[in-house]
């Protein structure tokens, strides 16, 4: 059986955590980091007589992601609990939602490389998160600044078929939380979690495989990763005659395979009920529809237009696209320089580097959009030349100063002067006779030495293209 | 000494006299015979130095509050900080609680004392107070016998006069029984009217704390107090509080009273009947009319009660695992050997007898395969129940009803049958199933001396009209409440 005769269906649960000030039920701190047990509330420890109350925030945000994919929004929904023992869980269960949840049937649009695709958003719900259990030796350390953090679970169809997509879909997702700025998708710290539900079967097949969930895939490399290396365990697995066993699996990214929890997973019977605790969401359509008002343009419809109106090819407006406030700044550039592929190639190579290293974000770069604008400006016009424009970009980084005065400060102003070149160059061939005479011969590749003897003796100002025409016609001319 | 709790707190107010005084009375007296009874778990051992406090800013000339100097019984099921707060439970046995309930804050800005909490059924799952984990409460009117329950420990502090008041909770009737057996008047008010926070947790939605006093213009004071929207509940209601005291009316000319059948039908002890029949006589001869009302569904309201109380309770009762607070087993001759044991172990020593009945009856209707035809059918029949009583009192402004089928009944006697424990509830569950209000009003005595009350409910929010009835016959049946010899 070749792999062709085989389809992989994918589906991911993604947990969403809220950026709110307080927890989804109690007036704790929300936020990450916090002193052992300091984001701590009778409330949220679950103590004797304690009840939850909702936050309203909390619902709003959860509301946006749902209009944003798209979904129906309940006006009316439920909070269930769903109850298990676990230390980390206080009060032996979870808040969430189960029968009536607050979002359904929504999609999320994305392109893998060139192609869109399409997946279904068959619910999102709200529920609280648990506490982070620490495994220490032979004890286990429980911390509960985490439990009741807020959370939108978003569970998509099994609809996609590799980990490339499902790695896509993810991308996109966390696009989206951070232009509606509710979740701040920090997959590392775990503010945004992915869970993959996979399973295979043979193309033409309607029933589906059993199905595996692997968790804990901390980065979008990873879970490309992993769903591809179990894709093709399952594989192997039936093709040697064995059957899947439904269960959890983490991976292991060193070895680069998944591997079966070491605990005992039994089908939890969760018990569910309605929460006789909480009161039944209950939203008017206003306030709905002036939520709506309230959404940014979304990342998907920011990378079409880039790519239609600016020419940006798909994949790098994708990455300009990642942050709203990269895409701000990258308009501002593209607009004000008047050469929108240049502006996305500075932004995505030179300046994305630049934040990662110095560990800022894009409003916090010493270098201002319209500077930028103003040095591209300076490279189209022929004042600098790209590579001087690369040191000059260096500068304003360091000192915050815009690009004239960088480079006037450092005396780099290209020189075009046609004349000028003309001279060193018929100075540089005076010099070099041997060099000339092995050109005209039929050494082609002698020209780079004349090219990089011009810069050197033009202290690298020189423009190349002026250099590289006149170059031309002097050594393919006879004096 | 043995007014009520309206007039002493007239006194203190009047400066005839203070409330280190009362506080002195009734803490040496609870101090002194409680042995006898076992009304208390907890006395406040800060009482009389609280007292001292208040009179010094009473002094000062500050105004404290309409309860200024009563002291409250509370039942060891709401939280008070810094005071012991068991449930009546192994489980809780040394837990201190680092809040109060929101009732029992209220009830200090008022003014008010907390003398200690009472005992109960553990984790309010009785009717007779023998569930306790720290010893049975007796009937101050017969002590061979039980005092009802789940707050068995406050009825019997109000009637032994070791407290001028209290305050229960009540999910299936476990005030308005408990009144009954005790001869005392206990309100169960409208489900939303008192906030539940910082009460330990049993059927979350049917729990409701009410008053237990010596008079109907004292429950009426007191839950103008406690009654009001607390924004810790998300249950609780913005309906307005009515001056309910102040408002107190006992004319019921022209008051329609429902008497359900099924309430009266075949079985109902002679004796309860006699009062209940008094009582029905009583409010005709003042004016009333009577009117004979329909609850066909009554008979569903034990079983459905069963089923949607201790589902509830089983998944509220999962927090007592062991690992943040309460009674936690010890491991010191090897470690458990999985999660699981920790857990059983622990709960198996902390729970009694009942309560782990419950938490399993209630995991099981709940659980995969069984939702449906146990839990989800309950609720619906709940809709329907309460449905019919919205209609019934489209046609009368109270029902009246016996609140227990007997008077109080031997230590002992029930306690080996669950089942036939659970049948004490079969005049009050449908209250708490309905969410209506409901209140206990002694009516008299058996031949054997011990208390039997009668039952009155009223639609939603209206607690008035069900007080005033009260007030009505309360004055008629002339009650003396006169508190029985426990010893001097």
């Amino acid at each position: 059986m070749s792999a062709h005769d085989w389809e992989a269906v994918i589906g991911l649960e993604i947990h969403a955590q809220l950026l709110t000030e307080s927890k989804i039920f109690s007036s704790d701190c929300a936020r990450y980091g916090g002193g052992d047990n300091e984001y701590v509330h009778p409330v949220s420890l679950g103590m004797p007589g304690t009840l939850p109350v909702l936050n309203q925030k909390a619902v709003e945000y959860s509301t946006k992601i749902g209009l944003a994919l798209g979904c129906e929004i309940n006006s009316r929904s439920v909070f269930a609990r769903k109850n298990y023992f676990y230390p980390d869980l206080a009060k032996g269960y979870q808040i969430s939602q189960f029968e009536e949840p607050l979002c359904r049937q929504g999609a999320l649009e994305f392109y893998v490389e060139e192609t869109l695709h399409k997946v279904l958003i068959e619910r999102a719900h709200m529920e609280e998160d648990a506490g982070k259990s620490i495994h220490q030796g032979d004890a286990t350390l429980v911390n509960y600044n985490r439990a009741g953090v807020p959370l939108l679970e978003i569970v998509s169809g099994p609809d996609m078929r590799s980990g490339q997509e499902a790695a896509e879909y993810a991308r996109m997702m966390r696009r989206v939380l951070l232009y509606l700025e509710v979740c701040d998708g920090n997959l590392e710290e775990g503010s945004m979690r992915c869970d993959c539900n996979v399973s295979v079967r043979r193309k033409g097949d309607s029933k589906l495989g059993t199905k595996v969930e692997l968790k804990n895939l901390n980065s979008f490399r990873f879970i490309e990763k992993a769903i591809e290396y179990e894709i093709q365990r399952q594989i192997d697995t039936i093709e040697a005659g064995e059957s899947i066993i439904q269960e959890t699996r983490l991976y292991d990214s060193a070895k680069n395979r998944t591997f079966s929890m070491r605990s005992k997973e039994e089908a939890h019977d969760y018990r569910y009920f309605p929460d006789p605790d909480l009161l039944p969401i209950e939203l008017t359509d206003t306030w709905i529809e002036n939520l709506k008002k309230t959404l940014p343009e979304l990342p998907l419809a920011r990378q079409q237009r880039f790519h239609r109106d600016y020419g940006i090819p798909l994949v790098d407006a994708a990455n300009l696209t990642e942050e709203k406030d990269l895409a701000d700044y990258f308009e501002l550039v593209a607009k004000d320089s008047g050469n929108p592929r240049a502006a996305g190639n500075w932004i995505m190579v030179e300046l994305v580097r630049e934040l990662r290293e110095s560990k800022c974000t894009v409003n916090e770069a010493p270098v201002l959009a319209k500077d930028l604008a103003k040095m591209i400006r300076m490279i189209d016009d022929g004042q600098i030349s790209g590579k001087m424009a690369k040191a000059v970009f260096q500068e304003m980084w360091k000192s915050g100063k815009d690009p004239e005065a960088v480079v006037k400060a450092k005396g780099m102003v290209q020189m075009s002067d046609e004349s000028a070149i003309l001279d060193v160059i018929c100075d540089v061939m005076a010099k070099n006779q041997a060099q000339v005479e092995e050109f005209r011969g039929g050494k082609e590749k002698v020209f780079g030495f004349f090219v990089g003897q011009v810069m050197k003796a033009t202290k690298g100002q020189a423009n190349p293209e002026v250099v590289n025409r006149l170059l031309q016609e002097k050594l393919k001319g006879s004096s | 000494m043995l007014q009520d709790l309206t007039a002493t707190v007239e006194a203190i107010r009047k400066k005839q006299t203070s409330v280190l005084e009362v506080a002195e009375y009734y803490y040496s007296r609870s101090k002194n015979l409680d042995s006898k009874i076992g009304a208390f778990i907890t006395l406040n051992p800060n009482i009389l130095e609280e007292a001292r406090a208040l009179d010094k800013r009473i002094a000062s000339g500050e105004d404290l509050g309409p309860l200024v100097g009563a002291q409250f019984a509370i039942k060891d099921l709401l939280c008070t900080e810094g005071l012991r707060t068991t449930a009546g439970s192994k489980i809780l046995a040394q837990f201190i609680p680092p809040y109060s309930a929101t009732l029992v804050d209220r009830l200090k800005k008022s003014g008010a004392l907390v003398l200690g909490k009472t005992n109960l059924d553990e984790f309010a799952m009785g009717s007779s107070t023998e569930t306790s984990a720290f010893g049975p409460c007796r009937n101050p009117h017969r002590l061979d016998c039980v005092p009802g329950g789940s707050s068995g420990g406050s009825a019997a502090a109000v009637a032994a006069g070791f407290s001028m008041a209290a305050i229960g909770t009540d999910t299936g009737g476990s005030i308005r029984q408990p009144a009954s057996f005790c001869g005392i008047v206990g309100v169960k008010p409208t489900y939303g009217r008192v906030s539940r926070y910082g009460i330990v947790a049993f059927a979350s939605s049917l729990d409701q704390a009410g008053p237990m006093t010596k008079s109907v213009r004292d429950a009426a004071l007191i839950l103008e107090t406690i009654c009001g929207h607390d924004p810790m509940d998300a249950t609780s209601s913005g309906e307005t509080v009515p001056d309910f005291a102040n408002n107190l009316n006992p004319e019921v000319k022209g008051l329609k009273v429902g008497l359900p059948a099924e309430y009266f039908a075949e079985g109902l002890d002679p004796e309860v009947k006699q009062v209940v029949e008094k009582a029905i006589g009583e409010l005709k001869k003042l004016g009333a009319q009577i009117v004979e009302v329909s609850l066909p569904l009554t008979e569903m309201a034990v079983p459905i009660y069963y089923l949607i109380a201790t589902s509830e309770a089983s998944s509220n009762l999962s927090r007592y695992d062991g690992v943040r607070f309460g009674h936690r087993a010890k491991f010191d001759d090897r470690p458990p050997e999985d999660l699981e044991e920790f857990y059983s172990r622990t709960r198996g020593e902390g729970f009694g007898a009942e309560v782990k009945r419950r938490i399993m009856l209630g995991t099981y209707a709940l659980s995969s395969g069984y939702y449906e035809a146990y839990y989800r059918k309950a609720c619906q029949v709940r809709r329907l129940l309460h449905d019919q009583f919205i209609e019934v009192f489209k046609g009368c402004d109270v029902i009246l009803s016996p609140t227990a089928p007997t008077p109080a009944f031997r230590l002992g006697d029930r306690i080996k049958d669950p089942l036939q424990m659970y049948l004490n509830d079969i005049y009050t569950t449908s209250t708490n199933l309905a969410g209506l209000p409901g209140m206990n009003v002694p009516g008299g005595l058996s031949k054997c001396g011990l208390p039997i009350g009668v039952q009155l409910m009223a639609g939603h929010f209206c607690e008035q009209k069900m007080l005033n009835v009260a007030a009505a016959l309360e004055q008629a049946m002339g009650f003396n409440q006169g508190v029985p010899n426990v010893g001097s």
